[in-house]
């Protein structure tokens, strides 16, 4: 398919990029690493009548200031999965990065423009999720920040108002005795995920009781979602032994939980339990909540390990 | 829509082209310069029969438009090969190992395959089917490519240990 006829405009500063926004109202779209919306194009799931291309508004690179990583909007994901700085202070995000498109797509993608599309399937929004993170976006009226957890709508759907554009995504860095997993079911390496899982576990300074305790999905509904804290409390106060969760020790272990299953299975029975994922091409509802029980036990054991300081 | 003028930098040649602002640079390679090395097979960045290097990096052809790429360097397979059309060495290494068949995904495996191998140096079979995952061939079942890759890039390591002063 060939993409239908459209205008195109490189802006060269993101308040030019909000000012053609705002100008061009519904029928204008940004275009960062197009990685997605080029596919929608060629496809004509999406007919704009303006392209405002933002790749020249931006030179900045990551930084760390103050205990956040600050990762400039059109960070390409090469960069997310190489960068000594995500590498050091986000390892979650750059394992997850690992699995998002092929290389090419690896080149031009961006860390902005994949939150703004919102995926329901998007390993970099997991990840967004799971470790806290925020965004600056810029619109009309100057810049506002949005945490990621009130970022996600719905399918490809974000809060962004519709002149405004991300041009910054903070993420807290690494914290001491904090440890973190990614995990991914997909049928081939580069599809989709089926089911993605991003914990994030925090001990105490003794590095044996968890003090926090963070669950992101992708694939299970119509957004990325953060397990509610709720469903983590059973874990929270959880001692470890070795780096490993003991079977059977902690509290509340749930409807699946009982003898002979850790804590970790008992949280994420409790938030398969509370999933509705629907029925696609790629996968039964039912298959993917099972995922989620099985990638969610292995992602807040592996990310205990890792917090312990007994796996790399 | 109005069509503009624009110069592509093509395997170090420039051509002045006049394109739509929403033709892909994979449209302007192909139809307007006539590069039948740079190929449509999904539009949707899975396949990798469009890819070029821009900037010297894997990208695809049919997710980047060609007012993107004006004045950037630009090179397809052809701009790998030598005078007279010499294979580039890691072409002759698919020829020796039957890593191509039609040869519709060729181009793209090649130019994917150079570029982990000037990265990584001497990767690994799976850091070689890693990287060529988003390049699909129907023919050949993968191995003769991932055959032939891993010859290349011996020879290539070989060279630079020679070449390398003692």
């Amino acid at each position: 398919m060939v993409a239908p006829a459209f205008e195109y405009v490189a802006a060269g500063s993101y308040d030019e990029a909000v000012r053609l926004l705002a100008d061009g109202g519904d029928e204008a779209k940004v275009l960062a690493g197009g990685q997605s919306l080029m596919p929608m194009l060629n496809l004509r799931l999406a007919r704009p009548e303006l392209l405002i291309d933002i790749n020249a508004a931006d030179d900045r690179e990551p930084s760390v200031t103050g205990g956040v990583l600050a990762l400039p909007a059109l960070t390409r994901h090469r960069v997310l999965l190489e960068h000594d700085l995500v590498r050091r202070h986000c390892p979650l995000l750059a394992a997850a990065v690992a699995h998002v498109g092929n290389v090419r797509v690896r080149n031009r993608g961006t860390v902005g423009g994949s939150l703004a599309h919102a995926d329901p399937t998007s390993e970099i929004g997991c990840c967004a999720l799971a470790t806290g993170a925020q965004v600056i976006a810029r619109g009309p009226g100057g810049e506002r920040t949005v945490p990621a957890s009130e970022l996600f709508v719905s399918y490809w759907t974000t809060a962004l108002a519709e002149p405004e554009i991300i041009t910054d995504v903070l993420i807290p860095a690494r914290r001491p005795r904090q440890g973190w997993s990614f995990q991914e079911m997909v049928r081939r390496t580069s599809d989709f995920a089926i089911v993605a899982v991003a914990a994030v576990v925090e001990l105490d300074e003794r590095a044996d009781t968890i003090t926090a305790a963070r669950v992101a999905l992708a694939g299970v509904a119509d957004r990325v979602v953060l397990a509610g804290p709720e469903l983590l409390t059973g874990l929270i106060g959880g001692t470890l032994a070795g780096g490993t969760l003991p079977g059977g020790t902690l509290a509340g272990g749930g409807p699946a939980g009982g003898s002979g299953e850790d804590a970790a299975a008992a949280a994420a029975a409790r938030i398969a339990a509370g999933l509705e994922p629907a029925d696609d091409v790629h996968a039964s509802g039912k298959y993917r909540r099972r995922l989620v029980r099985v990638l969610t036990a292995r992602a807040l054991r592996e990310a205990c390990a890792r917090a312990a300081g007994a796996a790399p | 829509m109005t069509r503009r003028r624009l110069v592509l930098s093509v395997n170090g040649g420039d051509h002045e082209v006049w394109v739509l602002p929403s033709d892909t640079l994979l449209d302007v390679l192909h139809d307007e310069l006539g590069l039948a090395d740079v190929r449509y097979g999904c539009g949707e960045g899975v396949c990798g029969t469009c890819t070029v290097l821009l900037d010297g990096e894997p990208v695809n052809g049919c997710l980047i438009l060609a007012v993107q790429a004006a004045g950037r360097p630009v090179t397809t397979l052809r701009g790998l090969m030598g005078p007279g059309e010499a294979l580039h060495p890691l072409q002759e290494c698919f020829l020796r190992r039957g890593a191509a068949q039609c040869g519709f995904c060729t181009p793209g495996m090649v130019l994917t395959a150079l570029d982990l191998v000037r990265r990584r140096g001497r990767p690994g079979r799976d850091e070689i089917r890693y990287a060529l995952v988003g390049n699909l061939c129907r023919c050949t079942g993968y191995t003769k490519i991932l055959d032939a890759v891993e010859e290349y890039a011996g020879r290539a390591a070989a060279d630079a240990r020679d070449e390398a002063p003692s």
